[in-house]
């Protein structure tokens, strides 16, 4: 690991160091390399900060990190690792600006200038208040306890703030105006608390944790929803209570300090409620612990609300039984997985279709509709590839789905709706992992569910949920890739030689659409196996009458010689620039960009999303290891077979990589080209008005 | 409760067939003969309701015999499946019954099943193809059971063999699944003529001659109907209609350009696209087709015919043929004895408790008897069927036979290789060798037979 990265670093020093990465290495750099392009178009809009500043922060506790004498210094390292895919379990495709405040761990004084407009104010005012102005923030949070999030925030900063004064009386009384008018205004507040007492420890706990060896998937997944929901505790409230929700406890005095004030809080906070003296504590165990139950249901609710189920991590065993057991599939799962990618999903390739196909007239409460079978089927057997065939396929599915669909009894079509959708797509998981785009998609649907009127018949709700999807596959696939190849058709002039990857589906229309244009240009088409999805394109352009070149990724050094652009497709583009798609694509770009021919990626915006990721180990989907090992048509290439026998083989089979921003040069959206820092301005701008409403 | 996955079942429970003579007479339509003592067509219907298929349609030619099958079902499976009976005239095409209920198909696919099926093949899994492939046929194969006899029936003599059994000829493309030639062995003469411009479409084809057409269709339902509207002269399933929609799918291409769409198959029905989005821009640059056939454009769906060959382990066979039926009453009677029910004894045999057997009696391994059967003191009853109260004597040797019920079968016969029907009566000592006795047949005493098909009509 550590050589490769070292190996990147020497052939591009601009990439920025931030995934596995020793801390040692990232001193030097303090100042991580922020693309001034991310700050520059919007700047004061701090409302949704650019993800790339996310890094800034971590850096410096990394570095201090490093400076304490920690017994184990793994864990810190990976809350580094792990911190910037925390954003990665937010709903796919939504943009959600309280989320992305919740992702990014700036300080206050950037925020809370114009922060969300019930949470920071207060708070604003609240760090400058004064003991005595203790009573005038009890009206105060009267007014605002209508919020939920606005009043927490507010509570548990004045709490904290009461805390560190040491001044009870008088915010005892604060609480108890506030107690006795606004009490369900503040139940989430204390619900947040506990949240947020909770979770320094569960970000303290993992110190004495890394003793044995390593910390499992799961424990660390706890860890980090822990401090997720910390996050969202935290928010609103100052610099320092964020830092340190954010995981980073290298600071022995910052992390004990506002941990033992939470404590504090904690168990203050009955007592305020209970017998209305100064913080002491002896006989307030029994309310606490009813006022936790309580208070832990709320949370409960709460993160449930603010923190979609995390992606599944298929390590953890639990889990998987569980799901397991709600799956229509039987699947077994593969042996022999590789290590570093065991989170992913893999299974038996092979044990999944027979099962699927015995239960293809099944009744079972788990029976999908007949189309969104049908395309799992497609997806499973790979009949239906790429990102927009999947996504539209899925959608044609749901779109025939809701057409059949009637509420039943006793039931609400929102709800009922959306929670059939929810099967189906877990069905469709089962089948194939879905793609983000397809994310983005199913989150397009299901905000136009929960947006339905509710006076609105059942009749008139599935018409307009089907002319949204129409809309959606018009709009955002359709003429988004009409206006992709427009844009993209400028940049091919005559004796260009152009290169591409694999088969992306826009690329192959630019190409054709130049073609029709009687642009005079040559195609040298890289394709890799196992797939070997070039030869498709290579196939539809010969037939076109194109002048093509096909070759093999282990060509690329010596193809790219003489190319004049690179057109490539993409499953993603992510808010920090990185391009998410078909495995090779880093190399070429890679390459493309070590000779300095200019990448262009094709990427329609709706597969766009704010996630930040860095490698492509965190998300990415494992293919069929028995791919590699067999070669078509050569029956003499035989030495792996039978390789799952074998303990020290591993075989991986990967589907997708991350190309950093820095490899590319510009992205072709139907928004016209951008540089791939300008990936969270689109972001922000198209998706404050999106498709939704 | 619509049909459940969209797919309708049409049973072609046939009528009277010339194949079967003389085991199929009027009191015992096809679809009734015995195979290890249940009517063939129960093979069928359970092997629907085991996949959950319980809404079927079972097509009978002829007044009577649909009525004989009726009543059976209705006695057999009442209130397990959901049977309509629906009788045609006799001597009509199989293409032609189908015609005869297309009126009642409505989902979009149908799964049509010959009623003379013994399969364990998982249906779903056709469906399943079907679907996938969004298919126009699906036909399904199995490894022919003649390619491994067929040697075997040339060797023992042509006496023995009424006709080899039909070989199909079947076109494969590389990947084995789609269907890209077919003919019954019975059509070709001595050429196969398979068509240039076929090959050119798909660059490579395998012919399969070890494959069999098992009778089991799923067809889209909306092409289904066109087609037989349109095209009055088919008549058959298996000779009109499949090589005609695989010939018309040659014509389109998978991979050649799907714009000639004004064929007589031609133009799928634009079903439900009320919603569908039009492009009102003239410009648009289509998505290209072959990343979602049939998806955004419904009216290009190409017509694909697709196969699902039944895996190695599974058993498929038609009762079409004397020859096969003695087969597959062996088969049933051995390995297959699962698909019965019944449960098997110690010596790998079925026999009814209520059967009675004399002393000094062997029934070997993988025999059959039914309920209420006698059989006399020192018979040898070897790999045979015995049917429901049959009256056998003493000393008789049954082998390689399949006796249907109530017949009675004097002292001192001896059965080899023949199929004896209901109520036949077997005098002291008749020998019968590869015989097939029609039903009520009385055969006198000290006859021998050998390699005849005996039955009234042919006496009277």
């Amino acid at each position: 690991m550590e050589t490769r990265r070292g190996a990147r670093m020497v052939i591009d020093p601009k990439v920025r160091q931030v995934g596995f990465v020793t801390p040692g290495s990232e001193l030097g750099r303090p100042a991580a390399p922020e693309p001034p392009g991310a700050a520059a178009p919007v700047p004061v809009v701090a409302n949704s900060p650019s993800p790339v500043i996310i890094p800034l922060l971590l850096i410096p506790d990394t570095s201090s990190l490093r400076t304490t004498p920690l017994p184990v210094p793994s864990p810190p390292s990976r809350r580094v690792v792990a911190a910037p895919p925390a954003d990665d379990s937010m709903p796919l495709g939504s943009y959600n600006p309280s989320d992305a405040i919740l992702g990014s761990s700036q300080g206050s004084s950037e925020r809370t200038g114009n922060n969300d407009k019930h949470g920071s104010a207060p708070t604003d005012s609240l760090a400058d208040m004064s003991l005595s102005n203790a009573s005038t923030l009890a009206i105060r949070l009267e007014g605002l306890n209508v919020t939920n999030d606005g009043i927490s925030n507010v509570l548990s900063t004045s709490t904290v703030r009461s805390a560190v004064a040491a001044a009870p009386t008088s915010v005892e009384h604060a609480f108890q105006t506030s107690s006795g008018q606004g009490i369900i205004g503040s139940v989430p507040a204390v619900s947040v608390d506990m949240a947020a007492a909770a979770n320094p420890q569960a970000g303290i706990d993992p110190r004495p944790m890394p003793l044995k060896d390593r910390t499992s998937k799961a424990e660390r997944r706890a860890i980090q929803e822990a401090q997720r929901a910390a996050k969202a505790a935290a928010k609103g409230v100052g610099t320092d209570i964020a830092a340190i929700a954010d995981g980073n406890v290298a600071n022995e005095v910052k992390s004990s300090k506002p941990s033992s004030q939470k404590k504090g809080l904690s168990e203050k906070k009955p007592a305020v409620f209970s017998d209305k003296k100064p913080v002491v504590s002896s006989d307030k165990k029994p309310v606490v612990s009813s006022d936790k139950k309580s208070a832990e249901k709320a949370s409960e609710k709460d993160k449930r609300k603010d923190i979609p189920a995390p992606r599944m991590q298929f390590d953890d065993e639990q889990r998987v039984a569980k799901a397991k057991r709600r799956s229509l599939i039987e699947q077994t799962e593969a042996k022999n997985r590789v290590e570093l990618f065991r989170h992913l999903p893999q299974f038996l390739h092979g044990t999944q279709l027979p099962s699927l196909e015995s239960k293809f007239f099944h009744e079972d409460p788990l029976h999908p509709h007949p189309s969104v079978f049908q395309v799992g089927l497609q997806y499973l057997t790979r009949e239906i590839v790429g990102g927009n065939a999947r996504c539209i396929a899925m959608l044609m599915a749901f779109r025939d789905m809701i057409n059949d669909y009637s509420t039943p009894m006793e039931k609400t079509l929102v709800r009922d709706l959306t929670a059939k959708i929810n099967s189906h797509v877990s069905f469709l998981i089962t089948c194939r992992p879905i793609s983000i785009s397809m994310g983005n998609a199913i989150k397009f649907l299901k905000t136009r569910i929960a947006s339905l009127p509710v006076t609105v018949s059942e009749f008139e709700a599935k018409h307009s949920l089907i002319l949204e999807i129409d809309r959606f596959i018009q709009e955002k696939i359709v003429f988004a890739d009409n206006e992709i190849v427009k844009h993209a058709v400028t940049k091919i002039r005559d004796g260009d030689v152009l290169l591409t990857h694999g088969s992306s589906c826009v690329v192959e229309m630019i190409l054709v659409r130049a073609f029709e244009l009687g642009k005079k240009f040559q195609v040298v088409v890289i394709d890799s196996r196992p797939r070997l999805e070039g030869k498709g394109l290579l196939r539809r352009l010969l037939g076109k009458g194109l002048h093509c070149t096909y070759t093999h990724i282990n060509a690329a050094s010596y193809a790219m010689q003489g190319v004049t652009r690179v057109f490539l497709g993409a499953a993603s583009v992510l808010s920090n620039g990185t391009v998410y798609s078909r495995v090779g694509t880093a190399c070429v770009a890679m390459v493309a960009h070590a000779l300095g021919v200019p990448v262009m990626i094709c990427c329609e915006t709706y597969k766009f999303h704010e996630r930040v990721q860095l490698d492509s180990i965190c998300s990415n989907e494992l293919g069929d290891p028995d791919a590699l090992v067999e070669v078509h048509g050569r029956k003499d290439v035989y030495s792996l077979r039978g390789w799952a026998d074998s303990k020290h083989l591993h075989v991986l089979n990967l589907m997708y990589d991350a190309t950093p921003a820095d490899y590319v040069s510009m992205i072709i959206t139907e928004l016209g080209m951008v540089p791939p820092t300008s990936v969270p301005v689109i972001l922000r701008e198209y998706r404050k008005v999106p498709y939704v409403m | 409760m619509g049909p459940i996955m969209k797919f309708q079942v049409v049973v072609l429970a046939g009528g009277m067939s010339k194949k079967l003579f003389p085991l199929v007479s009027k009191d015992v339509p096809k679809a009734l003969l015995p195979v290890g003592n249940r009517p063939v067509l129960s093979y069928v219907l359970e092997l629907l309701e085991a996949n959950n298929l319980k809404d079927l349609i079972v097509v009978v030619a002829g007044e009577d015999a649909a009525v004989r099958v009726g009543g059976w079902i209705t006695e057999a499976y009442d209130g397990r499946l959901h049977v309509e009976v629906a009788a045609v005239s006799e001597d009509i095409g199989t293409a032609d019954a189908l015609r005869a209920v297309l009126h009642r198909l409505v989902v979009d696919d149908v799964l049509v099943v010959s009623g003379d099926i013994v399969s364990d093949v998982p249906l779903g899994a056709i469906a399943a193809a079907h679907r996938r492939k969004r298919a126009v046929l699906t036909a399904m194969l199995c490894s022919s059971p003649s390619a491994s006899t067929a040697e075997a029936i040339s060797s023992t003599g042509k006496d023995k063999a009424k006709k080899p059994s039909p070989i199909d000829i079947v076109g494969l493309d590389t990947s084995h699944q789609h269907l890209l030639f077919l003919a019954s062995g019975t059509q070709v003469d001595k050429d196969v003529k398979i068509r240039r411009s076929l090959i050119r479409v798909v660059d490579q084809m395998e012919i399969h001659m070890d494959l069999m057409d098992a009778h089991l269709y799923a067809f889209n339902r909306a092409i289904l109907q066109e087609v037989l509207e349109l095209c009055q002269g088919i008549k058959s399933i298996k000779q009109d209609l499949v090589p005609y929609l695989v010939r018309s799918q040659s014509k389109f291409g998978a991979i050649a350009s799907g714009d000639t769409q004004t064929e007589a198959v031609g133009k799928t029905p634009n079903k439900d696209d009320s919603g569908q989005p039009q492009t009102p821009m003239q410009d648009i640059v289509p998505l290209p087709q072959h990343i979602l056939p049939g998806v955004l454009h419904p009216a290009s769906l190409e017509l694909t015919c697709c196969v699902y060959i039944a895996s190695e382990g599974k058993y498929c066979s038609r009762v079409n043929s004397i020859q096969t039926y003695g087969d597959i009453n062996r088969d049933v009677a051995g390995e297959l004895v699962f698909l019965t029910g019944y449960t098997v004894s110690n010596q790998n045999n079925v026999i009814h408790p209520t059967a009675e057997i004399g002393s000094k009696t062997t029934v070997g391994p993988q025999c059959m008897v039914g309920d209420g059967s006698k059989l006399g003191d020192k018979c040898s009853v070897k790999k045979s069927i015995v049917g429901r109260h049959c009256r056998i004597g003493s000393n008789v040797k049954i082998i390689n036979s399949v006796v249907m019920n109530h017949v009675t079968v004097e002292d001192g016969c001896l059965i080899q290789g023949s199929v004896i029907c209901s109520n036949v009566h077997l005098q002291e000592r008749a020998n019968l060798k590869d015989c097939q006795v029609g039903a009520g047949y009385i055969i006198t005493a000290n006859s021998e037979h050998k390699a005849e098909a005996l039955s009234k009509r042919e006496k009277s």
